[in-house]
């Protein structure tokens, strides 16, 4: 529970933070809240030479409703999202998420561009943004989700490259996120997530694979009209989810389809 | 002052305003000139011959003071760790322990090297620089497999892998099964858990070579045992070593045996001249301090139609770990305590310690009363459902009733009234009501499942005959030592050792209470060697308010003898007029002719005493119990399981025991509290799970290793019925394990009890959703 020896530097701006990610090489890290980085220093499962520290990167905490589109900053705390009157009145699933993102202490600390760049398999946020299609912002592109998150842990941004913003579109009709965990500050062992568009249903899952999915065979079922209980049950499809002490594959295909069902009954 | 009755009063506990603003006192916050830090270099292997160890690297890194290995403590260390004989006297094989490795490592996390540095962080920096060279040895996690012949052993050089191999007999087992008209069976696992005090261990040592002294702080339940262990391997006289335990973050059992880290830290400092100090980190605590449970107990059980158990047949496996803990067959207490509350015609127990390449299993919160229970209550609920008979009939038909009551294997319970806490329980949980509810939820499809567990246990450590022969020589009796000073204040000394049990209120309330003296005269201090009586016990098996109470008590009443004559004398009376109360003598019939305690006390100092008195009002004194104590209690658990995904949900929690005569009945709730959370841990969430392949530890964070929060737990309705205890002047028996003893069997049986419908009959533990999802499904096909 020591980390190793790394230097350490802060940033003011988003242009001072790929300038000292550059100038640091390719073992160097950004801190923002810590969340999932500080354990794994601590475990030495990361062993950065340089911690770039972007808490002082103020312009990236906002959240700006535009058009049909949320614009969250990546230094947005979870606990803001939560709070936040714009999240909730435009796309209150980001709230209902950022809510149940571990205990008090972690969601005012851990940031939402941190669990972009961190691309845990049992992050929520991913969930949500594959399967509304949001666009990823860093200094120097835009990235759709579904192209973003590559594999576990693993996704597009190079080594001196800054999440800035995730462009969410508006949804404020009915929704739901379940998480199935045992301890009410665990990851899930499955999620799912609903949202009812215009279109249609959209629905994600968290932690059944690699990175998040989009469940297109239960939105595709849904849409011919389907009941929930039937669309449900493709959830399970074309998923590889992990095995580990927690949870078998099997019974995590299992979640996922009685998740799935009771997330769209939840919403209607 | 005036003092009214401080026994059985809520006094809020005094130690709590120091430890709730962070002003306690813990191994870290001790620290001295010219401090060192040690960092331990461990086996990453189950099992592996040591080809070579390379430590140029780290000791070439600036701030490196040391790179030690075997062949350094040898120097300084000699013997191997202690193992006692606790319940299985007759062992067929005690692998030597030093406690570091020099040519084989036997466990995951077995110390192989230390590094000395100047701060902690270059310490773990030079520790991980530390190149040893490994050949991998066949390993055997599985205690089933490693008893079988052919199994890889646990040393390469032993016989093979059976640490003992006994069976307890307890009456005619053939002729109480040739009657039995019915006989269940079942597989019962006891999974492995990780003790997880809130504070891990640490110590610090400071070794002076000019006097020969040695002061070691370190957070332990037992400072005065460790004292003999280190001071006997390191060659210096007990007397020059004095053993702090300040303030410890709780120890559950895990913090009552000697550890590697204890040698080791005071054998650097002897090396280095230095003082040096070691803080374990939370994956060193999970994977390297002892484990507790980690059993299989397959049993059977015969009882007549009528529900009238005959006879309990069992084989305990138990899981010890690359070596036996120091009190590592302690918890084949769980074979004497199988029949629980019930008359039994005939109890046969085997049990069999087996050795695995992990971390030893040791006493931990109950060791080997929980298991015992556990199995108890599973077995008659078995019994109960193959006769379809309610649970709580079936226990009332066969309770035992009168006290003292000889169980099958000689134990004898001073007191109970097994009908009284039963009848409160299922009172106050609303049993007949949830029973009701439970029929009419089943027509609906959902599961829902009421537990009860009928519990004794057997604690107070303990009498002296049979307590040093479990030890190897030293009794578990207990000392105590109280002074008044000059002024009126009172010093008292006690050898237990409190890590969260509230002794500093409860022993301040019972001195008080006896001495007359008020509250705040009374200093309570425990924890460290150089004060006090010359030897502590310490404090496990709730043993610290019936037998280091009752040395409380006794010293008080040699106190107050001495006291009586001395005030007789100076109030010019004879010491059988004298009467004493609220902390004054006075003459019988003269009310006016009064002498405080405390006015005594001054006096005690002064010139004017009876002949032949001395000068001082101070006593030691030590008790030895004529028996264990026997505190018990009805639990009821009502639980409904999720039929899609097998998660548990606990609806209602009700916990009736009985301690006997209580002190402080908030500090008695909080343990029965904190108990029942921590066996209904067991029971649902918590579980150390080794990879039966590579023999790596799977659960090794807080992260995996499932310790639930206050999120995941109910609030008992809880209630005390009170049977005092014969076996002592105070009336007391012990709580500090209670819940946690009761709690896993009522929530597994209400478990089960919500999956017979789909023709379930057990469940091993933790009921993971997971697990019962996967149980569901197999009854489904």
């Amino acid at each position: 529970m020591i980390p190793a020896a790394f230097k350490y530097s802060k940033a003011g701006s988003v242009r001072e933070a790929v300038a000292q990610l550059r100038e640091a090489g390719p073992e160097a890290k950004v801190i923002a809240g810590g969340q999932s980085l500080i354990p794994l220093l601590r475990l030495r499962l990361s062993q950065p030479t340089h911690l770039v520290d972007v808490n002082g990167v103020r312009e990236l905490d906002y959240v700006h409703p535009e058009g049909d589109v949320l614009r969250v900053g990546a230094l947005t705390r979870h606990s803001t999202l939560a709070r936040s009157e714009l999240v909730q009145r435009h796309l209150p699933l980001l709230a209902e998420m950022a809510a149940q993102v571990g205990d008090p202490q972690i969601r005012a600390r851990g940031t939402l561009g941190g669990v972009f760049a961190h691309a845990d398999a049992a992050g929520d946020y991913p969930t949500l943004a594959v399967m509304l299609d949001a666009t990823i912002v860093t200094d120097r592109r835009r990235v759709a989700a579904r192209d973003f998150f590559q594999h576990l842990f693993t996704t597009v941004l190079a080594e001196d490259e800054l999440v800035c913003e995730v462009v969410f579109p508006m949804a404020p009709g009915p929704h739901r996120y379940l998480k199935f965990r045992r301890r009410l500050y665990d990851w899930a062992i499955v999620g799912a997530a609903v949202q009812k568009l215009d279109s249609g249903w959209r629905v994600g899952l968290t932690h059944v694979g690699p990175t998040a999915v989009r469940a297109a065979a239960v939105e595709a079922r849904l849409l011919a009209g389907a009941t929930f209980q039937e669309a449900a049950g493709a959830a399970a499809e074309e998923l590889d989810p992990p095995s580990d002490v927690r949870a078998s594959a099997d019974y995590r295909r299992h979640l996922a389809r009685v998740l799935t069902r009771r997330a769209l009954e939840q919403a209607a | 002052m005036a003092v009214t009755q401080l026994i059985g009063a809520r006094v809020q506990r005094r130690e709590d305003p120091r430890l709730i603003t962070g002003h306690g006192r813990f191994i870290e916050d001790h620290t001295l000139p010219g401090l060192t830090h040690l960092a331990v270099v461990r086996s990453p292997h189950p099992h592996a011959r040591i080809l070579g160890i390379d430590s140029a690297a780290a000791r070439a890194l600036p701030g490196v003071l040391a790179v030690f290995t075997a062949a350094d403590f040898h120097k300084v260390l000699s013997g191997s760790m202690p193992v006692t004989p606790s319940f299985a006297p007759e062992k067929k094989y005690v692998p030597e322990r030093f406690p570091i490795a020099e040519r084989e490592v036997c466990f995951q996390g077995e110390p192989v090297a230390v590094v000395v540095a100047q701060d902690r962080y270059l310490a773990a920096d030079a520790a991980d620089l530390v190149q040893v060279t490994y050949e991998p040895l066949p390993a055997v996690v599985d205690p089933e497999v490693a008893m079988s012949p052919g199994s890889p052993l646990v040393h390469s050089d032993g016989p093979d892998n059976i640490g003992w191999d006994m069976t307890y007999a307890g009456g005619d087992i053939e002729a109480a099964f040739g009657r039995a008209e019915v006989v269940v069976k079942e597989r019962i696992l006891q999974q492995r858990l990780a003790p997880t005090a809130m504070e891990p261990r640490g110590v610090m040592a400071s070794y002076s070579p000019y006097d020969e002294q040695l002061t070691l702080w370190l957070s332990s339940q037992n400072p005065h045992f460790i004292r003999l262990f280190v001071s006997g391997a390191m060659g210096i006289p007990e007397s020059r070593v004095r053993v702090v335990s300040p303030d410890v973050g709780g120890g559950f059992g895990s913090k009552i045996s000697p550890y590697p880290e204890d040698y080791l830290v005071p054998a650097a400092s002897k090396l280095l001249q230095r003082p040096v100090r070691w803080i374990e980190t939370r994956t060193e605590s999970v994977m390297t301090t002892i484990h507790g449970r980690g059993q299989v107990f397959t049993a059977e059980a015969a009882a007549l139609r009528d529900g009238t158990l005959l006879g309990l047949r069992l084989t305990q496996v138990l899981d010890l770990g690359a070596y036996h803990g120091t009190f590592g067959a302690f918890q084949a207490c769980a074979c004497l305590m199988s029949g629980g509350v019930y008359r039994w015609e005939a109890i046969s127990a085997r049990t069999v310690g087996v050795l695995t390449n992990k971390v030893p299993t040791d006493p931990y919160r109950g060791a080997g009363r929980p298991e015992g229970t556990h199995l108890c209550e599973r077995m008659v609920d078995r019994v109960a459902d193959e006769l379809g008979m309610d649970p709580a009939e079936l226990r009332r038909k066969n309770f035992a009733r009168e006290f003292p009551f000889q169980n099958n294997f000689g134990l004898t319970y001073d007191s109970g009234n097994y009908d009284g806490t039963l009848d409160r329980a299922l009172e106050l949980s609303d049993y007949q009501g949830w029973r009701r509810r439970q029929a009419s939820a089943r027509e609906e499809g959902r599961l829902i499942g009421v537990g009860l567990s009928t519990w004794v246990e057997i604690c107070g450590l303990g009498p002296s005959a049979p307590t040093a022969a479990a030890t190897g020589g030293i009794a578990l009796v207990e000392a105590a030592q109280i002074r008044f000073l000059p002024s009126g204040s009172v010093a008292a000394y006690v050898g237990t050792h409190a890590h969260g049990q509230g002794h500093d209120t409860t022993f301040s309330q019972l001195v008080a209470e006896t001495l007359g003296v008020p509250l705040e005269a009374v200093d309570l201090r425990h924890g460290d060697t150089a004060e006090g009586p010359s030897f502590g016990y310490g404090t496990y098996g709730s043993r610290s308010l019936a037998v280091g109470g009752m040395a409380l008590y006794t010293a008080s009443q040699e106190i107050l003898a001495k006291a009586r004559k001395l005030a007789a004398h100076l109030l010019e009376a004879a010491p059988d007029d004298l009467e004493f109360t609220e902390g004054a003598f006075t003459v019988r019939g003269n009310p006016q002719a009064k002498k405080t305690i405390q006015e005594v006390a001054l006096a005690s100092y002064g010139g004017s005493l009876p002949q032949g008195m001395e000068q001082g009002l101070e006593a030691v004194s030590h008790f030895d119990p004529p028996n264990f104590v026997w505190p018990f209690g009805a639990h009821v658990c009502v639980v409904e399981v999720d039929r899609e995904t097998g998660a548990v949900e606990i609806l209602s929690y009700t916990g009736v025991d009985d301690c006997g005569n209580v002190i402080n009945p908030m500090i008695v709730e909080g343990q029965v509290q904190g108990g029942i959370a921590q066996s209904i841990a067991q029971a649902l969430f918590e579980e150390v799970v080794y990879d039966g392949e590579s023999g790596q530890l799977l659960t090794g964070t807080m992260l995996d290793y499932l310790v639930p929060t206050m999120n995941e737990l109910p609030t008992p309705k809880l209630d005390r019925t009170v049977t005092p205890s014969p076996t002592n002047a105070l009336g007391v028996k012990g709580i500090g394990e209670a819940g946690t003893i009761a709690a896993s069997a009522a929530v597994i049986n209400a478990v089960c009890d919500a999956l017979r419908p789909l023709g379930i009959h057990h469940v091993d533990m933790p009921a993971s959703p997971d697990r019962l999802w996967r149980l569901m499904q197999e009854a489904g096909r």
